[in-house]
């Protein structure tokens, strides 16, 4: 493998020779699990292995639920019941799948920011940053279908409005809806489609895994300083690094043991804690919920969609210099698309040549104001569509584009950075090594 | 100077937002200690089965539990009542046999019926499907330290009727401080000394209601006590293997750490 140099496996015996010959996979397994990795790596590069568990957990305690589940407008609810009373451990496999969602939504926004300090994005790491961000809308796309399921009234109501959203796209949009929907309303078509798609998608997401982890396996990992791992010998790169396993996979199990604990649990006494009670009513076209509000995980982006609401300058001018092509229902959906889009081209935003946000002492503070911003966007996405949400939306909105937009690209040019240090090795002796000047040994 | 205007900022708004949502129509829920609520909260078994009593005396003669088999009366973990008193209990709900093309009494394998009112809601999920205060600011920090609030809204429901009444388009409607909109179609259910309990136990309105809440938390959420357990088991032994995990990963790194501190 092109990357850092490292030893890599020999077949010692006859058999094991006989398999590498023909098909060379425990070599390939050994240079994954033995990659090379910056022995100074933080507790914030642990989100890696508590996603690849979610994602595994999702799969085995979905996979087991469809057993049991009925996609059917008329018995989707009863059978989530059917799930909750009868099945044997349904309501806890229920529940590990439910609250599994929200796991992995808090594990990848955490991921994500890691990235997006660290500088994770930067070049020659960019392919991996948009795998992750396909990768990401992959999972958002599969968490909602999976949250119609249970065919609840937020469920039908959810689906109602996130569908109606390409309804708002000019020209084709009321077609499009109408063939997503499979028909003019969202009905049992629809439950069915979402049901296939959701069952389809984290097939597809694990395949991007393994393409996600192929990129950095070859650039290599990134790390808190954003100093490159040496690779002019073998002897230079050991010092920047340690093999994955066991010294990084211990430490990253000895994290996820520490949120599973956590997670169970929220699971085991409190697992509805997340959700919203009106989803435990069935789903009823008749009657409209007094809220619509998503699932927390959404919430940062919906904020952004209802912010850009029709008597805001931006949509006016907007729909001005459309010709009313673009109205304040699609402005608001090219908005929220848009704020995903700008997190994706970060990698070409951002003009910086330095990698990690600890050395630049001037990003820190955009970086943390974005960090607040992200947590204002998601608590206005949950409140009601009124002053003074409205305004406090809008201010948020408009931050997450300038930091993207404007901030990384100004940044770069006007800001002086700190010196990183020459080496890994270098950072990883600053931490442990010995302050007082220690007789060498 | 920047996280100062940024703390200022957030401040501000939070502040603001709380006064809006104060000013919001949720109705007023009250807060219950149940014997349920926490970590280590379980059903009282007695209570559950003088809630059934409630539910069979006053609420069913509207609502339904669509979506409870009548066997789970027998669970451990809800009311444990004796299996012939489960088939006695059954028998005397009639439900409509296809195959029979007639109507026969009901066995433990049976659902309870559904509701026979339109209007009246099934109540099997409906401790799950109210909630109670979730604030402040919309945070749920209430409900992280007292629950989520359904079995405590049916409480409010049945204790929040203020006696004034409305007639709108030929419909009764009675005020209730725990309905949202404060207008609800339901006439009030309970009376003091409605009915008496075989036990001996208070039968105040307060003491029903919040026997019946009770009832109810337990048919929308028929398996809580073995979730607890479960969670409880899985929370102890994740704790042993984050310890050991813990030695393990110092360990390991031990000679790094060193090595790099010595050299």
């Amino acid at each position: 493998m092109a990357g850092i140099p490292h030893d890599h496996y020999e077949p010692k015996t006859g058999g094991e020779k006989w398999l590498h010959s023909r098909l060379p996979i425990v070599g390939l397994l050994y240079d994954t699990i033995m990659i090379p990795t910056p022995k100074n790596l933080n507790w914030m590069w642990i989100w890696g292995i508590v996603l690849t568990f979610c994602l595994a957990l999702q799969i085995v305690t979905g996979i087991i639920l469809v057993m049991h589940y009925t996609p059917h407008v008329d018995h989707a609810f009863a059978s989530v019941e059917h799930i909750m009373r009868n099945v044997n451990g349904g309501h806890m496999l229920r529940y590990l799948h439910q609250n599994g969602a929200h796991l992995f939504f808090l594990a990848v926004y955490l991921h994500i920011f890691r990235g997006l300090y660290y500088g994770s994005y930067k070049a020659p790491r960019e392919i991996t940053w948009i795998i992750g961000m396909l990768i990401y809308l992959l999972m958002m796309a599969t968490a909602f279908m999976g949250y119609v399921l249970p065919w609840g009234q937020m469920s039908f109501w959810g689906a109602t409005v996130i569908t109606g959203l390409f309804g708002a796209i000019p020209f084709v949009g009321e077609a499009l809806q109408t063939w997503l929907l499979g028909g003019p309303a969202v009905d049992n078509a629809t439950l069915n489609r979402f049901f296939s798609l959701h069952y389809l998608l984290p097939f597809i997401i694990s395949a991007l895994v393994a393409v996600h982890i192929w990129a950095f396996h070859t650039t290599g990992n990134n790390n808190p300083t954003g100093v490159e791992v040496r690779r002019t010998s073998k002897e230079d790169a050991e010092k920047d690094t340690l093999p994955f396993w066991p010294y990084f996979v211990m430490k990253d199990l000895f994290a996820l043991a520490l949120i599973l604990v956590v997670f169970f649990a929220l699971v085991g006494f409190m697992p509805n804690y997340l959700g919203h009670p009106d989803n435990y009513i069935e789903a009823n076209p008749l009657v409209t919920p007094a809220h619509i509000v998503p699932e927390w995980y959404f919430l940062p982006f919906y904020a952004i969609l209802r912010a850009f609401t029709a008597d805001v300058w931006v949509v006016i001018a907007a729909e001005w210099i459309t010709g009313g092509i673009v109205d304040a229902k699609f402005f608001g959906v090219l908005a929220m698309f848009g704020a995903i889009a700008v997190m994706a081209l970060a990698p070409w935003l951002d003009t910086s040549r330095v990698r990690s946000g600890r050395y630049r002492p001037m990003f820190k503070w955009w970086f943390a104001l974005l960090c607040v911003d992200f947590v204002v966007l998601t608590w206005v996405g949950a409140m009601p569509a009124e002053e003074p949400y409205a305004t406090i939306s809008l201010i948020a909105s408009a931050y997450w584009f300038a930091y993207f937009l404007v901030i990384l690209p100004l940044l770069g040019v006007i800001e002086k950075p700190q010196a990183a240090p020459a080496t890994i090795e270098d950072d990883f002796k600053s931490h442990y090594g010995a302050t007082s000047g220690a007789p060498a040994e | 100077m920047l996280k100062k205007i940024a703390i200022a900022a957030v401040a501000a708004l939070t502040l603001s937002g709380g006064a809006a949502l104060a000013a919001g129509q949720a109705g007023h829920v009250e807060n219950v200690d149940f014997s349920f609520q926490g970590p280590f909260g379980t059903f009282d078994q007695n209570q559950l089965q003088r809630g059934l009593q409630v539910y069979t005396e006053v609420c069913s003669a509207c609502h339904g539990l669509r979506y409870v088999p009548l066997r789970t009366l027998a669970d451990e973990g809800g009311p444990n009542m004796p299996e012939d008193q489960v088939r006695a209990y059954a028998a005397q709900l009639e439900i409509f046999d296809a195959e029979l093309d007639d109507f026969r009494p009901r066995t433990p394998t049976d659902h309870f019926p559904m509701s026979n009112l339109s209007n009246a809601p099934d109540l099997t999920l409906m401790a799950k499907a109210r909630a109670g205060f979730h604030g402040p600011y919309g945070s749920g920090i209430n409900q992280l330290f007292k629950g989520i609030g359904g079995p405590e809204y049916i409480y409010s429901l049945l204790m929040g009727y203020t006696g004034e009444e409305k007639t709108e388009a030929g419909t009764t409607l009675y005020e209730n401080t725990a309905f949202p909109g404060g207008w609800i179609a339901m006439a009030p259910p309970l009376y003091e000394d409605q009915l008496e309990y075989a036990d001996g136990h208070s039968n105040s309105m307060e003491a029903v209601a919040e026997d019946v809440a009770a009832f109810l938390m337990w048919t929308a959420e028929p398996k809580m006590m073995a979730r607890k357990q479960t969670g409880f088991v899985a929370v102890l032994f994740l704790s042993v293997l984050t310890v050991l995990l813990y030695l393990t990963n110092k360990r390991i790194w031990m000679p790094v750490k060193r090595k790099e501190k010595n050299a």
